[in-house]
Order: structure tokens, then C-alpha cells, then sequence
């Protein structure tokens, strides 16, 4: 009787799960039709802001790993796009983008092979001492175009043998191309998460030297983790500077690393939809407390305190602690 | 006597000035149950440590099945045969019982590139993780949150995680530590049932379950072995008595 009752509220709050996503996939599906091209334009690098969010949390949310660099990565794979987009000639996005998500892929196999190794706050103050160490190079050298960066003269170009599906050029097309980009992550996370490979991950997330006792070798596990959150980091940078034209070294700095992490405890660790509303809080609030001061950090700030002592497991455990207080629910999920 | 599965020599493991573990030579056969008791400290579960990887020895080696596993990390010596168990719960707290074993099961196969798959429709790993369950008495158990389960239970599920994996060799910290009678007579009688197809070290401090299941006992002092044989030999052994069992004893 009891567990009849249980399963029939379960399902009840699955319904309305799929409920609430249906409409904000339909909003987000019909955003760009309202004619606003500056929110457009601004949901497009929210949804970019999302993907990155969503690779962070593999590793912070998943893994157990908490980096402190990982906008190392996302800007490896915008300075890839720089590097190889010619002077007079669109570059070509079906080669650029993998050659992008390769690139950071393998920087993070690079700096991985180091890093894993390290536990607790050695492993945050490495990952953060690596991604210092690729600021400076594209900062203080000449290759990258030091701290300017580089300016593209042309979008990439979608085409295939003469044939463009859509214009890069148009803020409409990068947005949907960006929308498919991040629910394409979405679902390879989620796909990712449920294989025996991300049952593993959480299991290092949840008790390591048990996983060395049944017999897995962690820091491979590890490894693969921060090389797939690195490629997927590495096609946020990619999605950025392809909207916006320009990269520059502060694509890498140990701000954007922090922003990043910032998401995720707005929206809950360990939560993929606590990703993704992450960024969008994250951005709303900065736009908010810009229009009404400009010491918006401080009040940005100010409400992550507020937030991570007031609802700890984040924006996406809202919905849970809702029903804990109206049905009188205590059983988690 | 057959050949020793699991064989160690002169194997030392010091801390700072302490010996913990003392030039053991100490050796594990398929089929027999070898029990280790002494007093706190006598490093008992430091050869566990050293015999599973979790700890380097200082000095000496350890050779399974003909093979020098000396260096072998935990996770290696896991995956040739070598399971144990922890004193303490050592589980995964807020995954499912079953969850808890479907891990230790996929670790006999790993499948790490098959990411696109769903872990659950991996028929045999799911099947050893039922059977594992079953066999630490908590078929019923499964769907049940691992931090849910009542203290004997969770010492039941760290039994099945380590039969989930299959090993050859089991060496079981303490299993009986803080089970009720009734858990405990099922333990013993699970570790009858789990005798005769492994070789297994069993550190245990209640008396009657050992003589109960061990085919051989070996008592360590100060990291050194003080006596070694069967049961009989160990209960009669004055030094045994003096050093550790008391004269009151059996």
C-alpha cells in the first residue's frame, strides 16, 4: 500500500519533470523567433556558458575532481579556431571544430597524465598552477597575438562541397547550432553517466580506495574523465570564439575557471540540468546587478553566500525540497 | 599438502620504529580457512594491508599462484584474485545494495569503451551481483540505499562486494564485528559454504566462530608469529594460553 502510494507520486513527479522540460525546450526552441537580436545573441553565449558548466561537472560533480583550470581548456579549443582560421577565408567548421575539440582533448590528456595523481586541494592548486602556465603562454607570447589575442575576419563557414545548410554569420543559425551543440552534450553526458564507465566515475566520487580495492585502476578512470571533460571544454571555446570572432588570453584566466565552478554550486553538483541552470542564473543575475550598480560583484558575490548556506545542493535540489515540504516527502529522488 | 596459493616470506613492514609486521612467512591454500588471532596490535590487519596492496611492504615478498606480487598496487592485486574486506564498513554509502555489488562485478569485466551502453543491460554482471547478494543473505536487500541498511547488514554487503569480484583468495577483516547472533551464525555458516572453493585469511576476535571454521590458526605477537598449526594444537599451546587466550580458556 505504502509503496503503491510511492510509486504513483513518483510517477507523478516524473510527469511533471518532463513537463517542466518540454516547456523550457519549447521556449528555448522558440526564443530567436521573438525578433530580439540582442537576447538572442546573449541566450546563445548563455547556452555556450552551459556546455562548459556541463563538462566542468563530469569532473566536479562526478568525478570528485574538483579543477580550478579548467578554462585552460576552453580556451585551447577558441585558440585553435584562431590559429587556424585563414586571414582572407572563412574557415571551415567541419574541420575546425573537431580539430578544436582534438586539440583540447589532447592538452587535457597532457596535463591529465600529471594532475590525477593529486588528491583534495593539491589536485585544485595543480590544475589551477597548469592553467596559469597556458595564460601566460598565449599572453606573453607572440604566437597567439599575446594579451590582444586574435580577431577573425570571417565566421567559419558550414559548408560541405559548395553546400551551406546554414550561415554562421546569422545570429538565428548560431543560436540553433549552439542549441543542438548543448543538448548533444546533454545527451552524451546522460548516455556517458548510465554505461558502466560513469557508474565508475561516481563510484571514485563516492569512495576511491574502495574502487582500488575491487579492482579498478582509478587514475585511468580519472584520466579518461578529465580528457572528456577537456575535449567538451575545448568545444565550448570553440562555440565562443566562433560567435564571437575574437579570442584573447582572458578566454583561459583563472577567472573564468572560478565562473565556471560558480555555476555549478548555483545549480547543484552533480546535477546535469543543475548545469544548465547554473549558467542561465549565473548570466541572469550578472545582467540584473549590472543594470542596477556597477559593484555588481559584490551583490554577485553576496548571493552565492546566501545561496550555498541557504540551499545547498544548489537550484537543482529546489524542486526536491519543494515536495520534502508539501508532501511531507523524505526519500531522496 | 597441495602448493600454497597466496605465500609470503620474511615480509616486514615497519612504521618509524615499529615493527608492525616482523619477518612473517605465512601461506594460504584453496580450500582451507586460515584464521589469524593475537591482541590489538599485533598486526593482524597490517598483513591484511600488506597481503592486499593497500599497504608496501618494507622488506620481504609475497608470491600468488607461482608469481611475485611484491609491487602489485591494490587495484592490480584485486584483479588477478586477491578480494578483501575492511573492519571497517567501507561501502559506497548512497548508491543501492545492489549497486553496491553491480560495481564489484563490473570490475571483473571491464567494459570501459562501451560508454554508449547502459551498465544495467549487462546481463552477467548484473546476474554476479545478484548471486553475491544472495549469498551474503541479502537478496532482499537490494534496492535498498547501502547508508540505509542496518549495521549488520552493511557488514553483510561488504562481505557480497568482495564475492561480487570473484576472487580466488578472501581475506576477511573482522566479518563478525558487530553482527548480531543470528547475523553472525549465518556468516559462519556462509564461511563453511566459502571454504572449500577459496583459500581464506579470516582476522576474527570471537573465539567460538573461529574454532568453529578454521582449519588452521596462527597467533601473532608484536608482528612475529608465536604459534601456528591446527586448531587442537592452538588450544592446547601453553604460550597461546599465556599470551593471549588466558588460562581460563578452552
Amino acid at each position: 500500500m505504502r509503496s503503491g502510494v510511492a510509486l504513483v507520486a513518483k510517477g507523478q513527479a516524473l510527469t511533471r519533470k518532463k513537463i517542466v522540460l518540454l516547456v523550457v525546450l519549447v521556449v528555448l526552441a522558440l526564443f530567436p523567433l521573438a525578433g530580439a537580436t540582442f537576447y538572442t545573441e546573449l541566450v546563445t553565449k548563455v547556452m555556450i556558458l552551459a556546455i562548459f558548466a556541463l563538462s566542468l561537472d563530469l569532473l566536479v560533480g562526478y568525478t570528485g575532481l574538483v579543477s580550478f583550470g579548467h578554462a585552460a581548456f576552453f580556451g585551447v579549443g577558441a585558440y585553435t579556431l584562431g590559429l587556424l582560421a585563414p586571414k582572407y577565408d572563412p574557415a571551415n567548421l567541419w574541420l575546425t571544430l573537431p580539430a578544436a575539440m582534438l586539440v583540447a582533448g589532447l592538452a587535457a590528456l597532457a596535463v591529465g597524465v600529471f594532475v590525477v595523481r593529486a588528491k583534495g586541494i593539491y589536485f585544485i592548486m595543480v590544475t589551477l598552477a597548469f592553467a596559469q602556465m597556458f595564460y601566460f603562454v598565449f599572453h606573453d607570447t607572440k604566437f597567439g597575438g599575446g594579451s590582444d589575442g586574435i580577431s577573425m575576419n570571417f565566421k567559419p563557414t558550414a559548408s560541405i562541397a559548395g553546400f551551406a545548410p546554414f550561415d554562421l554569420s546569422n545570429a538565428t543559425h548560431v543560436y540553433y547550432f549552439v542549441l543542438a551543440a548543448m543538448l548533444a552534450v546533454f545527451a552524451f553526458l546522460r548516455t556517458l553517466l548510465g554505461s558502466a564507465f560513469g557508474r565508475a566515475l561516481q563510484g571514485i566520487r563516492s569512495n576511491e580506495h574502495r574502487m582500488r580495492s575491487l579492482g579498478f585502476p582509478v587514475d585511468r578512470y580519472k584520466l579518461a574523465s578529465f580528457t572528456i571533460a577537456g575535449t567538451l571544454a575545448g568545444l565550448a571555446g570553440y562555440l565562443s570564439a566562433m560567435q564571437f570572432g575574437f579570442v584573447n588570453p582572458e578566454m583561459l584566466s583563472w577567472h573564468q575557471s572560478g565562473n565556471v565552478l560558480l555555476m555549478l554550486i548555483l545549480g547543484g553538483l552533480g546535477s546535469l540540468y543543475g548545469a544548465v541552470a547554473g549558467a542561465f542564473a549565473f548570466a541572469a543575475l550578472e545582467e540584473l546587478y549590472q543594470s542596477v550598480t556597477t559593484h555588481w560583484q559584490l551583490l554577485l558575490g553576496a548571493t552565492i553566500i546566501a545561496l550555498v548556506i541557504f540551499l545547498p545542493g544548489g537550484l537543482a535540489s529546489v524542486t526536491r525540497r519543494f515536495q520534502r515540504t508539501l508532501i511531507g516527502k523524505t526519500d531522496d529522488e | 599438502m597441495s602448493d600454497a596459493i597466496l605465500a609470503t616470506q620474511g615480509l616486514c613492514r615497519r612504521f618509524g620504529g615499529l615493527m608492525a609486521t616482523n619477518n612473517l612467512a605465512i601461506a594460504l591454500h584453496r580450500g582451507r580457512l586460515h584464521a589469524v588471532l593475537g591482541p590489538n596490535g599485533a598486526g593482524k590487519t597490517t598483513l591484511i594491508n600488506l597481503l592486499s596492496g593497500d599497504l608496501r611492504a618494507s622488506s620481504g615478498s609475497i608470491r600468488y599462484k607461482g608469481e611475485d606480487i611484491t609491487h602489485y598496487s591494490a587495484d592490480r592485486r584485486s584483479r588477478v584474485g586477491i578480494g578483501r574486506s575492511y573492519q571497517k564498513t567501507n561501502i559506497f554509502p548512497a548508491f543501492t545494495a545492489f549497486e553496491n555489488c553491480r560495481l564489484a562485478a563490473q570490475s571483473r569485466m571491464p567494459r570501459a569503451l562501451h560508454i554508449f551502453a547502459n551498465a544495467l543491460d549487462d546481463g552477467p554482471v548484473c546476474e554476479a551481483a545478484r548471486q553475491a547478494l544472495d549469498a551474503a543473505g541479502l537478496g532482499a536487500c537490494g534496492d535498498r540505499v547501502a547508508s540505509t541498511l542496518s549495521h549488520g547488514e552493511q557488514r553483510q554487503l561488504e562481505i557480497a562486494m568482495v564475492l561480487a569480484t570473484a576472487p580466488d583468495v578472501l581475506l576477511l577483516d573482522e566479518p563478525l564485528a558487530g553482527m548480531g547472533a543470528e547475523e553472525a551464525a549465518r556468516m559462519v555458516e556462509l564461511l563453511k559454504k566459502l571454504t572449500p572453493g577459496h583459500a581464506i585469511l579470516l582476522v576474527e576476535h570471537d573465539m567460538d566462530a573461529v574454532f568453529e571454521v578454521a582449519n588452521v590458526i596462527t597467533v601473532m605477537v608484536n608482528g612475529q608469529v608465536l604459534e601456528s598449526g591446527e586448531p587442537a594444537r592452538i588450544r592446547a599451546s601453553v604460550a597461546v594460553r599465556q599470551a593471549y587466550l588466558g588460562d581460563a580458556a578452552p
